[in-house]
């Protein structure tokens, strides 16, 4: 599958400040990347040199096929854009601010209309077509900014803290959308503070800190970069004093206790299979053997810390 | 599905079209904007309306009618110019209000060009209140020709719709270029003063025109008007990009920022003096090519010109006539300083006293004003050549005593200054793609420094040592006969 988003050394400056240093990404149509980072970290510039608002001092962006420096209109058409603040026009109604960027957009008349009914209505936003964007919701708003977003079909979008402000249930709509939108063939690119909105949508996840990615992953390979190889919770009837001389090399046990134990292992499909072999064979009944679960932002911190301390 | 998605028309010029009318509709919703314009356009004139009638009635019965026919056209401007003076708002507002409010970036994420942007929001500035202006002169006008049966001259009428329309334009596009300096409306505001005083200042001046009845001066302010508008219009267009809209974060002043950028200019990456020189050698001068032909040509206008006023001012032909023994004529010389260590140095400091301030001048009038300064001193040596040839003195004998000696250096010193000057003055309107106006005004001031401190004041250092020690003795040597 082409890359949608390929960036490579992505660098952007500001007199000697150095916002973005050396970003290099890919990402493929039907996948949805996650940029994580603390405040000023660099996202929301990366962010704007992808949708050809800025101009990269050093590196090049590729977006939907074209170069963001010399086809900046064209990118421009291809991406639809989520910003980190609504802007919205206040006077305007909900429906008017719509066709106003559909026009700028240049889409026809019909099907401006076609489109702001369907995204209204899939977005809940319906009832409030005639509304004065000012009388909106926090909430509202938000939800109306990714009908802006969306509203021109591309290829492309770049999603600042999409949930960001919403209570929990149009935040769940939103994450539907834009899990379903990753159906569609569209690459996806979401700037969070929110991990588990992050772990819960993103194939992958790019950790920025001081305009660098210093890491990039799948969740899973994340947390096993950043935080060692899987741990494992056995536990058993009875008690486990008399069972741990079956327990098989290679399996570092980290902590215990009278009937459960906890270790790490480098591939447990070989080694769980093993120790369980090990145990029944001595006789020790096996009640459960889990994996335990770590949180990306454990992995986020780790990573954010070490970098910090180096 | 398509790169560009369903029903995806081709976005021509109209973008900027799509921009005004949005802006436009959203001023008609505001009651803060419409409430001025409705009365200005229509209580304002009904005032000056009436303020006419008793007027000309009241210098009538006194036997001074002609104030009243100055008052008419002159209350028509101000009909004219009172709802214009919105657009400064409106355009504040727009710029800096709508940067202010995070609103632009969804705008700057779609396919509009910086310059649909930018034609858009001045459309939108200016539309309402230039036809609240025309509206308001129609109001007024009609007023008059029901009460008083007074119709405008046509080519009055066209000349106060130009000049009002021409004023409009400047403002808003001074706006814009404040406003790119900017991150809010507060500080748009207060920079604002910039663009309200000159034009009160303006409306002084042509109110006294208008009641000195030399209306045909009026043209020549709406041409210097239309050249002012180009060029904060061509500011605007460089000013007003997404690079710069959203690279400016702060409006705070750092002062080191501003050294250091200042410093690598003027250093230029120079190790010892001599790269240093070589630098302005090799990059500096050769890069002021064109300001320095342009200066050049000022001050020979400048000759022509004093040369050209030697006739309707002609100065008694006896005033040339030098006699006496050389040595009193350098006495006197001695008595006003010159043959001394002390008039050498006050020479080289009053000539740099003269290219700081020209300088400072132009350096806020686009250059104009510094070639306008060093085109003086020549006007004055050519209007003494034009009376010396009326006097049936051979001008060029005097030229080469009393200039020729210094001036083989200090008039090149004058061009390649004001070649500086210049290129300091027009660094607001030639601003580096992608740059701000500050990091084109900080380089060409660095630029401006290493010419004066490398090239221009050694020269004037010798060219005073030559003036105050040698151009007396030659000139003396010359004119003065026994």
């Amino acid at each position: 599958m082409p890359a949608l988003i390929e960036t490579h050394e992505l660098t952007k400056r500001f007199g000697t400040f150095t916002a973005v240093k050396g970003v290099s990404l890919r990402v493929k149509a039907g996948e949805i990347l996650a940029l994580l980072g603390p405040n000023g970290a660099g996202k929301t510039t990366t962010i704007r040199m992808l949708a050809s608002i800025l101009q990269p001092t050093a590196g090049w962006a590729r977006v939907a096929g074209y170069d963001t420096l010399q086809e900046p209109e064209k990118v421009r058409r291809a991406v639809g854009l989520l910003t980190e603040h609504h802007g919205l026009y206040t006077r305007m109604k909900a429906h008017e601010y719509l066709e106003f960027f559909g026009r700028v957009y240049g889409l026809s008349p019909d099907e401006i209309r076609r489109r702001v009914e369907r995204l209204l209505e899939r977005y809940g936003l319906r009832e409030a077509t005639d509304q004065r964007l000012g009388t909106f919701s926090k909430g509202m708003r938000q939800k109306l900014v990714l009908v802006r977003a969306l509203l021109h079909d591309p290829r492309v979008l770049l999603l600042d803290e999409p949930t960001s402000a919403m209570d929990p249930a149009s935040a769940h709509l939103v994450r539907n959308s834009i899990a379903a939108l990753r159906q569609s063939d569209r690459a996806i690119v979401v700037c969070t503070h929110n991990l588990h909105e992050a772990e819960s949508l993103a194939d992958r996840i790019a950790i920025i800190r001081r305009g660098e990615i210093i890491v990039q992953d799948t969740v899973a390979g994340l947390k096993r970069a950043l935080l060692g190889d899987p741990i494992m919770e056995l536990r058993v009837r009875g008690q486990l004093d008399g069972a741990l001389q079956a327990v098989p090399q290679g399996v570092e046990i980290l902590d215990m206790g009278l009937d459960w134990m906890r270790f790490r292992v480098t591939d447990p499909e070989a080694q769980n299979a093993r120790l369980l072999e090990a145990f029944i064979h001595s006789g020790v009944q096996v009640v459960t053997l889990s994996e335990v679960q770590r949180s990306l932002e454990d992995a986020y911190l780790q990573a954010v810390g070490q970098e910090a301390s180096a | 599905m398509t790169a560009l998605g369903v029903g995806v028309r081709r976005l021509g010029s109209h973008g900027a079209l799509i921009v005004a009318r949005r802006e436009i509709r959203d001023q008609l919703r505001d009651w803060r904007i419409l409430a001025p314009i409705i009365l200005l356009t229509l209580f304002f004139p009904l005032l000056m309306n009436l303020t006419a009638q008793q007027a000309v009635g009241f210098v009538e019965r006194y036997g001074a009618p002609i104030i009243g026919e100055r008052l008419i056209p002159f209350l028509l401007m101000v009909v004219g110019f009172f709802p214009i003076s919105i657009s400064l708002v409106i355009a504040l507002e727009s710029f800096a209000g709508e940067r202010e409010r995070l609103s632009l970036e969804p705008l700057l994420a779609t396919p509009l060009t910086d310059a649909d942007l930018y034609l858009g929001k001045m459309i939108a500035s200016l539309l309402p209140p230039l036809s609240a202006a025309y509206l308001g002169i129609a109001v007024y006008l009609i007023g008059l020709l029901w009460r008083l049966g007074w119709a405008p001259p046509i080519g009055l009428l066209v000349q106060i719709l130009t000049i009002t329309t021409i004023q409009a334009v400047v403002m808003v596009s001074g706006a814009v270029v404040i406003s790119s300096q900017t991150t809010s409306v507060r500080a748009a505001n207060l920079l604002a003063s910039f663009i309200i005083i000159p034009v009160a200042e303006l409306i002084i001046g042509e109110s006294m025109i208008m009641f000195w009845g030399r209306y045909h001066i009026l043209w020549w302010i709406v041409a210097a008007l239309g050249l002012i508008a180009l060029v904060l219009i061509r500011m605007g267009l460089r000013l007003f990009n997404r690079e710069e809209l959203l690279g400016r974060e702060l409006d705070v002043l750092d002062l080191q920022g501003i050294w250091r950028s200042f410093r690598r200019r003027f250093v230029a990456g120079a190790q010892s003096l001599g790269d240093w020189y070589a630098g302005i050698l090799r990059v500096s001068l050769p890069g002021l090519g064109f300001p320095i032909l342009i200066t050049a040509a000022a001050l020979a206008v400048g000759f022509l010109a004093g040369q050209a006023y030697a006739e309707p001012f002609t100065l008694p032909a006896e005033l040339f006539d030098l006699r006496g023994r050389q040595e009193e004529w350098l006495d006197v010389l001695a008595r006003f300083g010159m043959l001394s260590a002390t008039g050498w140095l006050r020479v080289v400091f009053i000539n740099m006293r003269a290219l700081i301030l020209a300088t400072i001048l132009g350096a806020f009038t686009f250059g104009i004003l510094s070639e306008i300064l060093l085109m003086a001193p020549l006007g004055i040596v050519g209007y003494f050549a034009g009376n010396l040839a009326l006097a049936g003195q051979d001008p060029w004998r005097y030229l080469a005593a009393l200039v020729l000696p210094h001036g083989i250096l200090e008039i090149p010193a004058a061009v390649i200054a004001g070649g500086a000057m210049l290129r300091l003055g027009m660094a607001a309107i030639s601003v580096p793609k992608g740059g701000s106006l500050g990091e084109g005004w900080i380089a060409a001031f660095a630029e401006w420094a290493r010419i004066m401190l490398g090239v221009v004041l050694p020269l004037l250092i010798c060219a005073a040592a030559l003036e105050v020690f040698l151009t007396p003795r030659v000139a003396v040597w010359l004119l003065v006969a026994p």
